[in-house]
């Protein structure tokens, strides 16, 4: 199912060919409209004309997050307020947020692209929605809603937070397919497990999952503990919110809307691109966004991506699932972990559930990762003996993965948060030391 | 000769958690009986012999606290010197190995309780009574 075949469809030389004029058309445009863009171009020398081809890109300075907060609220933005008709923001852990403006045009594009993504993940007028997202300045809900009402769904717009009354939503209304954070769904299965009512009461078929990453044994989880078809879809408020990538059905990486968004994978040190098919930081320029346009964005995500065509029939380049963050990655003892990385063990093992915090220290000069996980399985309690063989084959386990010792403490069950938007699993200590 | 049910808890070694098992059990309207904790350097295990289990385990769960129910097995021996040393001579010499022990008084009618969690109950019950040391049952504790 297609929401837009032609475009989704497009051959590639053609698609190339739109690219590079809208890179054009948004490099003239920031250099117009946005003084920050101006002095920074003028600085590298670049203007429209000298891209000449999407390579060309290379010759274009790199925008990051800290460009945003510095320019905070709406420095960056290229339209008069009078033309801005929505603000989002997205939460700084440190710091101000990022602010985003949207036009008119911006709004319609972007639910252009989420009913693209919906569809090509199963969802259609007859899917009744779910969105468990949290509304308000976080992109995430009202990015879906807009998207699923395009394609006529019926939306729910139930936000996060007391998830009995969304299960009984779920019952009551017949719901079909749930937009949530994959570790929010867990959550919800779990809650919804521990209630008296059966399983079969649930009608959900499909799942649109995002906001952070989901490992493959998460995804089953959440796949067998509720039935249903789970998709990843991406993106950031930066960028425009979700809706940048996402899943077909044959969910063999996550298509980009290469007609709005143009993809690089590069060296996160160098920024040198990366060949075809390498892992790299991704950066994302906008190609036709109006109310803050970005070139060669710094998402700090690092992936893949992949030009060949999809059983689907969809020609849109494929990135694959988020490894991790470049700024999320750990250096422990001179090795790059990511959290995913032990996500994929502590799933794998039963007797712990899939929410875990991570600590590292710095005790004398070396570094440390202290693993917290939740013992679910109560017939270990009889003795220390049984735990303590389980604290030690989860610490075999992650050393096998990540190739570095780290000490697993087991706390009770429920004690590690749960997020309802992107989850927070590391407590990095060495930066107090600093 | 029948095992009795024991109540065990994982507690992390933080603050408040025993008082927090305890005012749960209370206000579930279940007494302690006899009681344990031992721990490890970063968790423990509460173990409990309580007036009514299947409603401490209830109230426990209900609480969102990681609990389990065993079987052990509870000697009844005199309250005099010799005594315990006697009833573990029996074990020992059967080769019958204790995971872990724990003992309370009965004023009431001068005897001692151990409680001790072996691999198998039924085993070492039969060869306790036979060298004549009583089992106490499930009724007797509450
Ligand atoms: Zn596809």
């Amino acid at each position: 199912m297609f929401f837009q075949k032609d475009i989704e469809t497009m051959p590639r030389k053609q698609l190339e060919e739109l690219q590079l004029e809208r890179l054009k058309w948004t490099v003239d445009y920031c250099y117009k409209n946005v003084p920050f863009y101006t002095k920074k171009l003028d600085e590298a020398g670049v203007t429209a004309d000298k891209i000449k081809s999407l390579e060309d890109i290379r010759y274009i300075p790199p925008t990051t997050k800290a460009d945003l907060r510095d320019n905070y609220p709406f420095g960056l933005f290229a339209k008069p307020m009078k033309e801005i008709v929505r603000i989002h923001a997205s939460s700084g852990t440190t710091g101000k947020p990022t602010v985003v403006g949207y036009t008119k045009h911006d709004l319609d594009i972007w639910s252009d692209c989420m009913a693209r993504i919906c569809t090509a993940a199963g969802a259609t007028s007859d899917d009744i929605v779910q969105i468990s997202f949290g509304y308000g300045m976080f992109t995430g809900a009202l990015g879906l809603h807009y998207g699923l009402e395009k394609i006529g769904a019926t939306v729910i717009p139930n936000s996060s937070g007391n998830t009995e009354k969304a299960l009984m939503y779920m019952r009551d209304f017949g719901t079909t397919a749930l937009v949530a954070t994959p570790s929010y769904a867990l959550y919800m299965c779990e809650t919804a497990k521990s209630l008296e009512y059966p399983m079969s009461d649930y009608k959900l078929k499909l799942g649109l999952f995002g906001s952070e990453g989901c490992t493959p044994e998460m995804r089953t989880q959440i796949e067998n503990g509720w039935g249903l078809f789970a998709t990843d879809n991406y993106g950031m408020s930066e960028l425009m919110g979700p809706g940048v990538s996402g899943e077909c059905r044959e969910r063999n990486g996550l298509h980009f809307n290469e007609d709005f968004f143009l993809p690089e994978i590069v060296d996160s040190e160098t920024l040198e691109a990366k060949p075809e098919g390498e892992y790299g930081e991704l950066l994302v320029t906008t190609l036709t966004k109006e109310g803050i346009p970005l070139l060669r964005y710094r998402t700090r995500d690092i992936t893949k991506l992949t030009y060949e065509p999809c059983k689907c029939g969809r020609t849109h380049a494929r990135m694959e699932k988020v490894q991790g963050r470049s700024d999320d990655m750990l250096k422990i003892r001179g090795v790059n972990i990511f959290p995913s990385q032990i996500e994929s063990v502590l799933i794998s093992i039963d007797q712990v559930s899939p929410h875990y915090q991570l600590v590292v220290r710095r005790e004398g000069f070396a570094d440390t990762l202290e693993v917290q996980v939740e013992l679910v399985d109560s017939s270990l309690l009889d003795s220390y003996g049984k735990i303590q063989q389980l604290q030690k084959d989860i610490g075999r386990k992650i050393q096998t993965v990540l190739g570095i010792q780290c000490k697993i403490s087991i706390v009770e069950h429920g004690t590690i948060e749960r997020f309802v938007g992107k989850a927070k699993r590391v407590v990095d200590l060495r930066k107090e030391n600093k | 000769m029948t095992p009795v049910k024991q109540i065990s808890v994982f507690v992390e070694n933080k603050h408040g958690k025993l008082s927090s098992v305890a005012r749960y059990l209370a206000d579930g309207g279940v007494s302690i009986r006899a009681m344990c904790m031992a721990d490890t350097t970063d968790f423990g295990i509460f173990r409990l012999l309580v007036s009514d289990y299947e409603k401490a385990e209830k109230v426990l769960k209900a609480a969102g606290i990681t609990c389990s129910v065993t079987e052990v097995l509870v000697v009844e021996i005199e309250d005099t010197p010799g005594a315990f040393a006697d009833a573990m001579a029996v074990l020992a010499d059967n080769h019958i190995s204790l995971e872990y022990a724990y003992a309370f008084l009965t004023p009431t009618i001068g005897k001692a309780y151990i409680i001790i969690r072996v691999e198998d109950n039924i085993g070492a019950a039969k060869i306790l009574t036979d060298n004549g040391i009583k089992i106490v049952s499930q009724e007797e504790i509450v």
